[in-house]
């Protein structure tokens, strides 16, 4: 029993030590920037760089807009199979895992082709329109996590009678999904806004290649040429996602019927 | 023309025909019991009245209005889940005024109906709890409140006290049934427990393989089923075997004794109909107004409190016969041979 504790405890460290080694070395690197002590500059030069506050700005306002447009159409999606097509489930899912084996690079070279300013819906001839279209690749970039974190949330509700309960009381589609459904995965969709967010902040082919000022190719810039800065770069993209953790964490706290279960 | 008028309803999934030429007219104010064998086709009625399922053909009218065609949240019904259903992001009062809150109804004239339904319900301080923290009979209720609060034409009630326990599903039905004739709300309740729906029902509808068997009060039918599903199905029954002597005399003849039925009997000479016996019709030894007597020997024996039911040999078959527990006098013991009486009118006649 004590040597089963003793040994559970080691497991813990060795994946402790696995995590986190590589982090304080990375931090430690990040440090030494001034020559012969320990400082700030690889940060301060960061920070101040406009070029970082442009694009990281970006790149958030791009991840918002990605989440509420994912969040728009899986949600519903998710909603209409398993309550009226639920033998296209299989299929739906199928279609949800796609973005994850064909390469984004298939996917934008597909966008640019068909949206080109010689097509007959040329988005990419204005900033707006291949905004839009970086949206969406964003969106589907995301899809296999949104679907299936929306899709166990909704596993844990007896879907079709909270439904049919609000269709007796008066509910039309809309209500029913703004106010039954929506609250009752929201823990399960913002678990997949964090995952949207993670993904759209990194990624670089789709950026790189519509030739958008996103924090991707920033970040790949910055690592070809210079030394001390991508190290601060990567603690600081780290502490933005343990943040935006800790955010998920506090609105599931206050949000007050998962409050209450949890207990 | 009555209230709720469902004629020559038809219902089909695939191959398999649930409900077939369903006809039913509902008074306002009426509590009616759906009640049936899984399968039988009762829940599909009533989610076809809902709104949930679309039928084949027929109409359902309300107030004289035809809602076949009309979406579910316009037609203003009602419904209580087996499953209770509450909205788990809600609370009590919440999930109370959520119609009331569709509807538009002003937040003052919300919170006081809100208040007036918790305490029907005998609920009125667990408004500001989530569902998950009542008990199974409070969520019914609560769900109870919800349906009721909105004020609907008809009230559906799709087998409500099934996932509860026995003592709570009896005080319960007596709650539902002296709330629903307070607000004087008609009612579907369908259930496959025929002493809920004998309990609480003006009239049950019988149903089996998708069409109404027989529509009638409790008393008429426990008392005078039509079918031999009827009979079967709602309470317990022992069939005698008998030979016609006289179809017109309403004459037969039972191992080896001649009973005279108060009515005619629909066979011919000779031919063999099935006399069907209540427990409770049958009585051990002679008893006053029972005009036939039959040998019968003691097969089994089951204490149930303040009844005891026997099982008992008699007449080529096995009958069941009830009779109240007396502390003075000890049950029979098995192997004993008796006699069981009973009377010609307490005879059902299975000829069909």
């Amino acid at each position: 029993m004590r040597s089963a504790k003793i040994w559970s405890w080691i497991a813990f460290a060795a994946g402790m030590l696995y995590f986190f080694l590589p982090l304080i070395g990375m931090f430690e690197f990040s440090l030494r920037a001034r020559r012969g002590e320990y400082s700030f500059d690889a940060y301060a030069s960061v920070l101040g760089d406009p070029q970082f506050r442009a694009t990281f700005g970006y790149s958030v306002l791009m991840a918002l807009f990605t989440i509420i447009f994912g969040i728009l159409l899986v949600v519903p999606t998710v909603f209409w199979v398993r309550l009226k097509l639920p033998r296209w489930r299989p299929v739906i899912e199928f279609i949800t895992l796609l973005p994850l084996v064909i390469p984004p690079i298939v996917i934008v070279f597909g966008y640019i082709r068909l949206y080109n300013t010689s097509s007959w819906l040329p988005l990419t001839g204005t900033a707006m329109g291949t905004n839009l279209l970086l949206m969406f690749g964003y969106t589907m970039l995301a899809l296999p996590y949104m679907y299936r974190a929306v899709d166990t949330g909704l596993r844990t509700i007896d879907v079709q009678t909270l439904t049919e309960a609000a269709q007796s009381l008066g509910a039309g589609w809309i209500t029913i999904l703004a106010r039954l459904i929506l609250p009752n995965v929201l823990v399960a969709v913002l678990s997949g806004a964090f995952l949207t967010f993670a993904i759209v902040i990194g990624e670089f082919v789709l950026a790189a290649l519509l030739n958008r000022p996103a924090f991707g190719p920033y970040m790949v810039w910055m690592g070809a040429n210079k030394a001390y800065e991508p190290a601060a770069l990567a603690v600081i993209a780290f502490v933005v996602t343990w943040a935006c953790m800790a955010l998920i964490q506090l609105v599931t706290r206050l949000s007050a019927h998962t409050r209450a279960q949890q207990r | 023309m009555a209230f709720l008028e469902i004629a020559r309803l038809e219902k089909s999934f695939g191959p398999l025909r649930v409900v077939r030429d369903f006809n039913l007219s509902v008074e306002q104010g009426e509590f009616i019991s759906l009640l049936g064998p899984s399968g039988c086709g009762k829940t599909t009625v009533l989610r076809m009245v809902a709104g949930f399922e679309t039928p084949d053909s027929g109409a359902i009218q309300i107030e004289g209005r035809n809602v076949v065609r009309q979406r579910p949240n316009a037609r203003k019904i009602g419904m209580v889940f087996q499953a209770y259903a509450l909205f788990p992001n809600l609370t009590v009062a919440q999930n109370v005024g959520f119609g009331l809150k569709v509807a538009g109804v002003p937040r003052r004239e919300a919170e006081e109906r809100v208040a007036e339904m918790l305490a029907l319900i005998g609920l009125p301080d667990l408004g500001a709890r989530y569902p998950f923290q009542l008990s199974g009979g409070q969520q019914q209720r609560v769900a109870l409140a919800r349906a009721l609060a909105v004020r609907p034409r008809v009230l559906l009630l799709d087998e409500p006290l099934s996932a509860l326990d026995a003592k709570i599903r009896v005080s319960l039905r007596t709650e539902i049934r002296t709330i629903q004739q307070r607000l004087g709300i008609t009612t579907i309740f369908v259930t496959h427990d025929q002493e809920e729906a004998l309990s609480m029902s003006d009239r049950i509808v019988v149903m089996n393989g998708g069409i109404a068997e027989q529509v009638g009060t409790p008393f008429e039918i426990y008392n005078q089923p039509t079918t031999k599903f009827v009979a079967n199905f709602v309470g317990t029954i022992s069939t005698l075997v008998a030979e016609v002597e006289d179809p017109a005399g309403g004459a037969v003849r039972v191992a080896g004794q001649t009973i005279r039925l108060p009515r005619p009997v629909e066979a011919p000479r000779g031919g063999r109909i099935g006399l069907a016996l209540r427990p409770e019709a049958l009585h051990l030894g002679a008893g006053d107004g029972r005009d036939t007597m039959l040998p019968a020997t003691i097969a089994d024996v089951q204490f149930l409190g303040s009844v005891i039911r026997l099982q008992l040999h008699t007449g080529g078959t096995t009958v069941a016969l009830d009779t109240f527990n007396r502390p003075d006098m000890p049950p029979p013991r098995v192997g004993e041979h008796t006699q069981v009486s009973f009377a010609a009118r307490d005879v059902i006649v299975l000829d069909s």
